[in-house]
This record gives C-alpha cells, structure tokens and sequence, in this order.
C-alpha cells in the first residue's frame, strides 16, 4: 500500500488529528513538540504536493471514495497549490520558534490547549484552500474562525483588551459567515450543487436569476468581512494589536492570505469573468473598498504609537492591494495579487516576529520601547528595517514587483486614478516605516523606556531573517515562483478578454 | 405535507418572536423568547416532514442553547430579573438602514426561486446530488434514513469537521473560562432539598439518557444520529446537575472524563476515516472496512462515526455547561 494518493487528504488530516491528540496531552514540552513535528511534516506534504500539481496538473481526492457532485472532493491546482504551501510553510516557521514568545504570554497549564487551537486553525485554513466544494469551505472557515477568536482572547493575560477585541472579531465573523452562508444557500437553491466546478457549470446558465445574483452579493459581502475589507477591517486591527504575539504573526501571514484566495476561487472560478464583472459590478464595488482600504490604512498607520497596531493598519491596506488586483480582473492583475500575496505573508510575518522579540526583552512595543533599541538588539532592528522596506515596496524586495504588476495592470485596464492610489500608498508606507526606522536606529536608548538587556533569543530573530530571506529572493528572482503565479493566473483568467 | 396555512401561522409567530428577542430590554426574557423561536422553528420543520432538522432544532435550538444562555447570564451577573427601564430601545439609523437593505436583498432574491416543495426545483432533480441520493442511497448502503447517508457518507468529510467545530467551542471554553476550584455545594434549602424536584430527576434522568442512546444509534434507521442523541444525554446530566447541584453532578461524570471524551469522539471519526485509508480505500470510503459486502462496511462506518459524534457532541456541551454554570 502506499500513501501517495492520499497526500491531498493528508494534507489536512495531519494538522486536524494532531490537534485533537495536542489538546490531550496536557504537557506544554510535549504539545510544543507535537505541534512543531506536525507542521513541519504538513509542509512537506503541502510542498509535495505543490510538485505533483506542477508535473501532473489540477489534482482531485474524492472524499468517502463518492466522486463529486455526490461527494465531497479536494481540488488542487496551481493556484491552491501555491496557497496550501504558504499557509503550511509559513505555520511550520512559527510554530517551532513560537516555545519561549508564548512561555512569556500564555499561562503555562494552557500551552496544550493553545497549540491545540494553533493547529486546528490551521488545519481549517488547508482544508478551505483544497477543498472543491462550497459548503466544506464554509465548515472549515468556521473552524479556523472560532480557533482564532479564542486565540485572539488568550492575549488578555497580558493586556485584558484582547477579550473585546475577541468578542468584537466574533460578532464580525459571525455576521460574515452569515452573510456567505446564506449566500450559498441561495446559490445551492438556484443550481442544485455544491460542487465548486459543477455550480460554476450549471451557473453560466444562470446569470439572470435574481436568486443567483442576491446569492452573488452576499458572497462577496461575507467574503469582505472574512477578510477585514475597508470598511469592516475594524476588528483586524484590534485584534492583530492584542492577540498573542505568534498568533498576531502567525494569522497576519495566513489568515488574510486564505481569505483573498476565497474571493479569487469564487469571483473567476465559480462565479467566472462574465457574472462577476459584466452581469455584477463586482469590480466596481471591490476596486472602490480596495482604494479606500490603501489610502485609509496607510493614513492610520502613520498615526499609530503602538507598533503592533502600525502594523496591522498596514495590513488593512495590504488587503486593499491583494483586493485591487483580483478586481482588475486580467492575468496582470492577479499576478500582481499572487506575488503580493506571497511578499506580504514573509514580510508582515517576519516584521510580527520581531516586534515579538522586542515584547519578549521590552514587556511591549510601543514606539517607547522600540527607542534605540538598533544598540542591544542588532538583528532584530535588521528585520524590522528589511521588512519596512519590503512593505514600502523598494526594488529588490517581492513588493516592489507585486506593485509593479498592479500599477500596470491598472494602466492596462485605462485606470490611472487606480495606478495613482497604489502609488499614493506606497508614498504612505514610507512614512510610516521611516517613523518606525528612524525611532529603532536613531531614538536615543533609555530616555523613554529602559534600554533592552541584550538580542532576544534566536528563535525570534531567526526565522523574521529566514522569511525575509524568501521575500528578498522573491523580489531578485522571479524564477522562484514564477511558473506556479503565471500558471495560477493564466488559468484563472483565461475567461478573461 | 400539512396544510400550507399552518406554517404560513407559525412563520408568522417566528416573525413576531424576532421581534421581541430584539425589544426585549431583559436578557432573561429575550434568552427564553429564543428558546420559543427555536420550538417554533421546530414545529414547521415537522410540517414540512423534515424530522432531522426538526429533532436537531428542537436540542439544539431549544433545549440546550436555552440554558447554556441563561447559564452565561447567571455566571456574569448580568440583570436577570425586572430591568426598571421601560423606554423603548434605541435604535442606530445605521444599523437599521443595513437590516433594511440587506432584508429587501434577500426578498429580492426570493422572486426568481423556486416554490416550496416545487418537485422541478434545482435542489431536487440534479442527477448526481439529489437524484442519487434519492435513487441509489439505500441500494449503496442497505441505510433506510437518506438524510443519515448524506451526512454520514456522502458528505461525511464535512460532518466530520462539524463535529471538529463542537470540539473546537469546547476548547475554547475551557482555555478562556475555566478555573482551577471545584465547585461549591449547593446551600440548603436549594431543588435538591424539594422532593417533587428530586423524585422527578430520579424517574426522568435515566429514561433521558436511554433516550439520547437510542437517537445516536438509530440514526441510520429514523430521525436523529450522533448530535442529537449527544444533545439529549448532555441534557440528562444538566438536568441532574440543576436539581442535586454542580459538584454532585461532576461527582457522578469527572470533567476529566468530558475533556477526554470530547477529543476522542473526534479521534474515532477521523480513525474510522484513517482506517478506510489504511484498507486501500480513499478517507472515510467505508466500503473498505467490509470488502466482501461494501453495504455492510457502509453500515458500520456509518455506525461508527455517529457514536464518535454523539461522544463529542455530549462530553462538549457537559463541559460548556460546567464552565458556564460555575459562579
């Protein structure tokens, strides 16, 4: 026997059982242990399977053995490949290195319940990337949503805020869930199926159905609050800003990511270029939250005293990028998405890793704390001043090759108020960043807060410098990923004029 | 099918109980009117002859979030009994415009739908959704409920993660709420010392865990399977635990024992699952666990995953109530 056709299944199962087996064992080593071994393997598995997709193409698992519609079945392209990979690759570099971050800001008798939750969560986020059918796709987000909002919640050992910001991530959750399942729920009314290629079959027929079309709006609706689109990013601020560190860093580079890929998959996959753009002003709608997203965001961040929420509002326009490029609706466009979508998972991961090294010496990270801090702590300086400069987008870093992609796709399309807003934005980020830099390297140490002892440990410093490594090559090579992003959107916007 | 007028009546009462969840300026009231909701709710399920979903609606809806609410509102204190304000509530413009909107969306979207029960709809004449599971579901499984099939084995990998999310609220609560003391004994004078309260927990507990047995076993045969039945055996333990009180309660079932079968229930629907794959089949194809006749290994798998939800769902809302009801 051999377990080579069940690496789709596994790529989920081994996340989800070991979460179960994790939320058993009440020993904190042990559930660290468990926990890194699992997504290190899960890694590899994604890893490849992400090479099986590029030899053989579009791989299916057909769950309980029943072929789909009857059934339910993983669906794997480029595209997911791509996300899957990221997903697992960016939990199996958090989670080894999260042991001495969450020893200082999780009680000690939760730590197994904690990694429980990290893995079920991720099991969530790699079973909504494979999967080829709509309702699995909500099940799963609600998995990784509530794992999430009780992750969010344990930061109140350190600051009791993380318990609103918790609550205000469930009543937003939940009303986004809402929306996509009632969405669904009208799709499925109005085709029969639940299968992702037979619903994008059955609806091409259907694009004048006004229950297909309300079941269109709540989708994109419900999908906008999942991924914390201006004006509903509220919550993703707080709780990015109050989570425990790891957490923070951990769901900034996935979460948003899955997120971006569920609106590709549904607005070109199941929905296809003609309901989405021409029947539905879809575009319209996200092209205009997206500008909004970008200019506001970045504004925000720039008013901000504590780093972590900086960074979060930096986040909320990064959405508002990964969302205008999938709105442009050409292969420019989502290759712009796509590396971006990459770019942004390393940096603002490796950036929350190493704010979390100066919340491990500093006891926060509020511009005070980051004070100088360039003397004692060299290397994580290096990482947030690497990472800034791959937010803003400089050449040589992945983001300046996502903005390049989006501002001609949006000169492609005729709309240079579009290409402006992306410029305008990376205008901001550099604000904000040179704040952050001019503050790390240039405060003087021990005015404002006390200088830090000394380098946070390795295992924060280390991994922040290995993602922005990939970022870096990214942003050198386009080889690296090259084939597997013009593959993804080729495919996806082949419908496309 | 009853009479369409009924149901239109029952819709009605929805309407009009929504209504008052949203006015209610007591928490305790607005708890119960959901409960209400969810019975009616239950009532027109029955009507349109679905008794899953009815059986479902009924513990879940109902009965159980019913007292885990009246339990979270104990616990935080929150004014249960008469609020003095008696001005209406505000209402956010906002707030109101978007439930406006997004209502005459939905009311939109209604006009091209299907009427209810239409034989021609979508839903009911797909070739390989509903078809199939209306003409091959018992030739493929020897199962009589379809409804059973459907979420056991067609769409098992998702029941599967349904039960994961059960697991999931459990640790939840448990990694936010819980405290490290044992509950306290009640203070006399309490139910336990009322003997019409104490007679009827002794003669009624055991018929409701017989009961919630018989619903996880008998999925495949009528209406209910793992979450119901592990809704009703969860009820039997709230209901002991109202009267004798929580630390006789956690006498009788150790939480220790709860936390460990919540995580096993998800454990043997998964290792069903792994042990299809282990037999050369994909996950959770059942026809591998009985090579010779694929309809019996339908059967078994299907008994299988029921009890390992059934486990899940019951040791999960135990442990919810435990945490909740704890003052």
């Amino acid at each position: 026997m051999t377990l080579t056709p069940q690496v789709p299944a596994l790529v989920v199962l081994v996340p989800l059982l070991a979460g179960v087996v994790i939320g058993l064992v009440r020993h904190a080593g042990l559930a660290w242990l468990l926990a890194s071994l699992a997504s290190v393997t899960t890694f590899a598995l994604t890893l490849a399977l992400a090479a099986r997709v590029q030899a053989e193409g579009v791989v299916i698992y057909a769950m309980g053995g029943w072929a789909a519609p009857t059934g339910i079945e993983l669906r794997v392209d480029a595209l997911n490949a791509l996300v899957l990979a990221l997903v697992a690759g960016m939990a199996a570099v958090i989670v080894p290195t999260s042991r001495a971050s969450v020893a200082r800001e999780v009680p000690a008798d939760r730590h197994d319940q904690f990694y429980a939750l990290v893995l079920l969560c991720v099991a969530g986020m790699l079973g909504v990337t494979a999967t080829g059918d709509a309702f699995n796709l909500y099940v799963l987000i609600e998995i990784s949503s509530l794992t999430a909002y009780a992750l969010v919640a344990l930061g109140r050992s350190r600051d009791r805020r993380a318990l609103t910001a918790s609550f205000q991530y469930l009543i937003m959750g939940s009303i986004g869930a809402s929306f996509l399942l009632v969405g669904l729920g009208y799709l499925f009314l109005a085709t029969g199926t639940l299968n992702m290629a037979d619903m994008a079959v059955r609806l091409a027929d259907l694009h004048g159905s006004t229950t297909v079309r309300t079941g269109v709006a709540f989708v994109i609706v419900g999908l906008s609050l999942k991924m914390a689109l201006f004006p509903v990013h509220q919550w993703m601020a707080d709780a990015y800003t109050y989570a425990p560190t790891s957490v923070t860093a951990l769901m900034a580079s996935t979460a948003t990511k899955v997120g971006v890929y569920i609106t590709i998959r549904f607005v070109y996959t199941i929905f296809g270029h003609e309901l989405s753009f021409v029947i539905m002003p879809t575009d319209a709608f996200l092209l205009a939250f997206a500008c909004l997203a970008i200019v506001v965001g970045s504004l925000q961040a720039i008013r901000q005293h504590d780093v972590r929420r900086l960074l979060a509002y930096s986040s909320v326009a990064q959405i508002g990028y990964l969302v205008l490029g999938l709105a442009l609706g050409s292969a420019l466009g989502l290759s712009g998405t796509l590396v971006h979508l990459l770019n942004h998972a390393l940096v603002k991961g490796a950036l929350f890793l190493a704010v979390g090294a100066v919340v491990y010496r500093q006891g926060g990270a509020t511009m005070h704390e980051l004070t100088g801090i360039a003397r004692r702590m060299p290397l994580t300086a290096a990482a947030i001043a690497v990472g800034g400069l791959g937010l803003i987008g400089v050449p040589l870093t992945g983001g300046f090759v996502s903005k390049w992609y989006l501002v001609a796709g949006a000169l492609e399309a005729g709309l240079w108020p579009v290409a402006v807003v992306v410029l305008v934005g990376s205008l901001l980020a550099v604000a904000y960043v040179l704040r952050l830099l001019q503050v790390v390297y240039f405060g003087e140490p021990g005015t404002v807060a006390p200088e830090p002892a000394g380098e946070a440990p390795a295992s924060f410093w280390a991994p922040a410098l290995l993602l922005l490594l990939g970022s870096v090559a990214l942003g050198v090579s386009g080889q690296l990923t090259g084939g597997l992003i013009a593959a993804a959107a080729g495919a996806l916007a082949g419908g496309a004029p | 099918m009853t009479d369409r007028w009924i149901v239109e009546l029952l819709l009605a009462v929805v309407v009009v109980t929504a209504v008052g969840v949203v006015r209610a300026r007591n928490l305790l009231v607005a708890s119960v009117l959901l409960g209400i909701y969810s019975l009616v709710m239950a009532l027109i399920w029955t009507a349109m002859e679905a008794y899953d979903v009815a059986l479902t609606e009924a513990a879940v809806g109902a009965g159980i979030s019913t007292l885990l609410l009246i339990g979270a509102l104990i616990r935080t204190g929150s004014r249960i009994g008469g609020s003095k304000e008696r001005d209406a509530p505000r209402i956010d413009k906002v707030a109101l415009a978007v439930a406006v909107l997004t209502g005459a969306a939905l009311a939109y979207g209604t006009l091209d739908m299907p009427a209810i029960g239409d034989p021609t709809a979508p839903v009911h004449v797909h070739p390989k959704v509903a078809r199939h599971y209306i003409d091959r579901s018992m030739e493929e499984t020897h199962v009589p409920n379809m409804v059973t099939v459907v979420l056991a084995s067609y769409r098992g990998y998702d029941t599967m993660f349904e039960t994961c999310v059960v697991f999931t609220a459990a640790l939840g609560v448990m990694v936010l709420l819980r405290r490290r003391r044992p509950p306290a004994e009640p203070a006399p004078g309490e139910m336990r010392e009322q003997a019409i309260f104490v007679v009827m927990t002794r003669m009624t507990v055991p018929f409701v865990l017989a009961y919630g047995s018989y619903v996880i076993t008998h999925g495949e045969l009528g209406p209910g399977g793992g979450f119901q039945g592990g809704v009703i055996l969860a009820a039997g333990y709230l209901i002991y635990a109202l009267v004798y009180g929580l630390a006789a309660a956690q006498r009788a079932l150790p939480p220790r024992l709860t936390d460990v079968g919540a995580g096993l229930g998800v454990l043997i629907y998964a290792g069903v699952g792994v042990a299809c794959l282990l037999l050369g089949g994909d996950f959770l194809a059942y026809d591998a666990l009985n090579q010779a006749d694929p309809a019996k290994g339908q059967q078994l798998g299907m008994t299988l995953v029921e009890l390992g939800v059934g486990l899940t769902v019951a040791c999960v809302m135990v442990t919810i109530f435990n945490e909740v009801a704890q003052p």
